[in-house]
């Protein structure tokens, strides 16, 4: 078998490969076998470089040389030139947009590598079920520099100066919260990690406690010291089995090396955590129902004040931060405040994670710096949208936030921005749509979640969500009127305003953003009784054309409510009153002579 | 078990350990192939226990000693399953949709000689530990 001595990556994702890289591959081939170096030389396709705006990308290794902008006919010179002399083809290499330099290898792009991860740092790269890998990381190092160099007041200054702010999607600065829960004072304080992940489509946190359960544990007992709590608890839904297991794997071998329990680094610190599994209800995301439910009664929440840090679990004071916050901590208290806070955005520091998700090539789990744009996350990271269709909108922040358009594509992303556009940050949940989405559909779905997860105490919430609900559907079956749209922006409104808790203070928001930046497709279900999208089937028509209908009798075989009818080689005919919108004809018909009205 | 009682102890340990992870990872002549496989919900979801099974089985089998450890998610949710191979002296690969068949494919190939098989994944991050 042959020894290869070199290696060519072609980019063969869905953008590079519209831009012929499958004919790159194919000259490359050809000229290697020209030169007699098919036995030394690979060429292969690979995934998304994710730089699709220079592609296509060839990347040469193992010197890592990184070719952009790749024609098919460049395979000669890069054959030529770089593999045969070794010399680099200057002209495809990339250049720097500010100071016009050459840059040859990727590691060096800053522009390349869009994503830095912090909180994700050590997910697919440790074993989780093995302490000694994260110790190798610098794991328990920030623990134990705050238990023997730091006092309680040091530590809370720097998350402060480092201007985290929570990830769970509030975005309350994380420094100021211990600072809260430190002043009070008590002879039993409770810190509490959130790990009540309910957003439809997120899974960041638990992302992070299967990927590095230690992480948490380690910035957990940071802020023990910080606030002067001696117990944590990790309220997670039982619906994570894994990340339970990895919890209590890690919460046990911690354990075992002494960095929880008694005198902790010989600093007579002690601290311990445990676990308190959710049943998975939406509200209990919500700091005073989370505490709740961990107290044993109903995951209902309470108004507020007091505050978790004034009153919380057991009516003592409780700090409570989410997954990712934590998984920030320890690296912060390691490279230091300062760091961190050159990271992002003015008032948004560091990173986020977010679930990349919907109509889009690369699904995946990514974590950007705070400012980058939408359109470098889709188009960058994402890969673009699937089958090249066009981009519609882009939904964050779950059921609580809103639909984005292609007028804030160029937006930076940070908590501010978000919410001025009628979004929010959210856990991180991000669904990309393309136009085939219909956003009245859209509504109604995030509106179903609430409707289902409202925990009824409160009568907007309860009530106000379902009939907005109403509303919605009245509309996609196309009984809507125009009053039914000012009903839909007051009720939003008025629930907004006087619902009890963050869930229902946020449910009205996609309706609300949707209203904002979908009104004609809102107008067009109402007064046009129409779906340009295609997907309220009680808005469809289905219809023959008789010109094209060569009366084959293949849809009235195949249509299971009989609505088709019509003679043999006659142009046949769909009642529209019997028709259930199923699309089974549509599928037989073979010249095309059935569409969508 | 023993016991961190002291910071000393903590950087003593740390050291043991990244010394044994440096022999694996630079690629001394007796360093092993590193197989990582991303191994969260979702990966195991999509298959990953099957794969890391067949490497476990297989390299035992080929008589390949390689170093198989599982991981968390790597992130690249549409090519799940997904592995890492480091082979001693070269940068880490990533591979995706890695069935048992791909699994073959990878230690016939690229473990045992050396030549890439299709399904790479460009890793497009950067990482705080290099910051």
């Amino acid at each position: 078998m042959a020894k290869y001595k070199m290696h060519l990556l072609v980019c063969g994702g869905t953008g590079c490969t519209a831009s012929q890289s499958h004919n790159i591959v194919e000259n490359l081939h050809a000229e290697l076998k020209a030169q007699n170096l098919q036995d030394d030389v690979q060429v292969i396709l690979t995934g998304c470089f994710g730089f699709c705006e220079k592609g296509p990308i060839v990347k040469v290794m193992p010197d890592n040389t990184f070719y952009t902008e790749v024609k098919p006919e460049d395979a000669k010179e890069i054959i030529a030139e770089h593999i045969i002399k070794g010399r680099k083809v200057t002209r495809l290499l990339y250049t720097d947009p500010e100071n016009k330099e050459h840059i040859s290898d990727s590691k060096h792009m800053g522009f390349y590598k869009k994503q830095l991860r912090i909180a994700l740092r050590n997910c697919g790269f440790i074993d989780p079920e093995n302490i000694d890998e994260y110790v190798a990381n610098d794991g328990y190092a920030a623990v134990a520099k705050v238990l023997t160099e730091m006092t309680a007041e040091q530590v809370i200054e720097e998350v402060k100066l480092s201007g985290l702010r929570g990830r769970g999607g509030g975005g309350f600065p994380t420094g100021i919260k211990w600072e809260i829960a430190s002043k009070n004072h008590a002879d039993q304080k409770y810190v509490v990690c959130n790990a009540d992940e309910g957003d439809p489509g997120a899974f960041m946190d638990r992302s992070i406690l299967e990927g590095d359960p230690h992480s948490v544990i380690e910035a957990m007992t940071i802020n023990g010291f910080a606030i002067g709590a001696t117990k944590g608890l990790i309220y997670i839904r039982a619906e994570y089995p894994l990340a339970i297991h990895r919890l209590q794997i890690a919460i046990g071998q911690a354990r075992e090396y002494g960095l929880l329990g008694k005198n902790i680094f010989g600093s007579g610190f002690d601290f311990d955590i445990e676990l308190r599994y959710g049943a998975g209800a939406f509200v209990c995301g919500e700091e005073t129902a989370l505490i709740h439910s961990m107290e044993g009664l109903r995951g209902e929440p309470t108004f507020k004040p007091p505050f978790p840090a004034q009153s919380g679990y057991l009516g003592k004071p409780t700090n409570v931060n989410n997954v990712e916050t934590y998984a920030n901590i320890p690296i912060i208290i390691l490279k230091g405040a300062n760091w961190f806070n050159k990271i992002g955005t003015e008032k948004s520091k560091g990173t986020k994670v977010f679930a990349l998700a919907g109509q889009i090539n690369n699904v995946g789990l990514i974590e950007v710096p705070m400012g980058i744009t939408l359109r470098e996350v889709i188009y960058e990271i994402g890969g673009g949208i699937k089958n090249g269709r066009k981009f519609k909108a882009v939904q964050t922040g779950g059921p609580s936030g809103g639909c984005l358009t292609e007028k804030h594509l160029d937006t930076p992303i940070d908590y501010d921005n978000l919410i001025a556009a009628g979004s929010m940050m959210g856990s991180g949940g991000m669904v990309v749509m393309d136009d085939t989405s219909c956003m009245v559909s859209i509504a109604k779905f995030y509106l179903e979640f609430t409707v289902e997860e409202s925990c009824g105490k409160c009568t907007p919430c309860r009530v106000g969500n379902k009939r907005l609900q109403e509303i919605l559907e009245k509309i996609t079956k196309g009984n809507g009127t125009m009053d039914d749209l000012d009903a839909l922006r007051n009720l939003a409104a008025v629930i907004k305003d006087t619902a009890l808790c963050g869930l229902g203070q946020t449910s009205p928001n996609p309706v609300l953003s949707t209203l904002d930046n979908f009104w004609e497709e809102y107008v067009e279900h109402v007064k046009d009784k129409k779906c340009s999208a295609g997907v309220c089937k009680s808005l469809m028509r289905y219809v023959i054309d008789p010109e094209h209908c060569v009366g084959c009798t293949a849809c009235a075989r195949n249509c299971p409510v009989n609505a088709i009818s019509g003679e043999k080689k006659m142009p046949h005919i769909i009642n529209t009153e019997l028709c259930i919108k199923c699309g089974a004809c549509i599928e037989r018909c073979k010249f095309n002579a059935i569409s969508i009205k | 078990m023993t016991q961190i009682k002291s910071l000393a102890d903590l950087k003593a340990l740390k050291g043991s350990i990244q010394e044994k992870m440096d022999t694996r990872a630079k690629g001394n002549r007796e360093g092993l192939v590193q197989v990582k496989v991303a191994m969260a919900t979702c990966g195991i979801a999509a298959g990953a226990k099957q794969v890391f099974d067949y490497f476990l089985t297989e390299c035992e089998k080929r008589h390949i000693d390689i170093v198989l450890t599982q991981t968390g998610c790597m992130g690249y949710c549409h090519a799940e399953p997904t592995i890492e191979v480091t082979v001693p002296g070269k940068e880490p690969i990533v591979f995706g949709y890695v069935d048992t068949k791909k699994a073959d494919e990878i230690i016939e190939k690229y473990i045992k000689n050396g030549e890439l098989v299709e399904g790479i994944i460009p890793v497009n991050y950067e990482s705080v530990k290099e910051h």
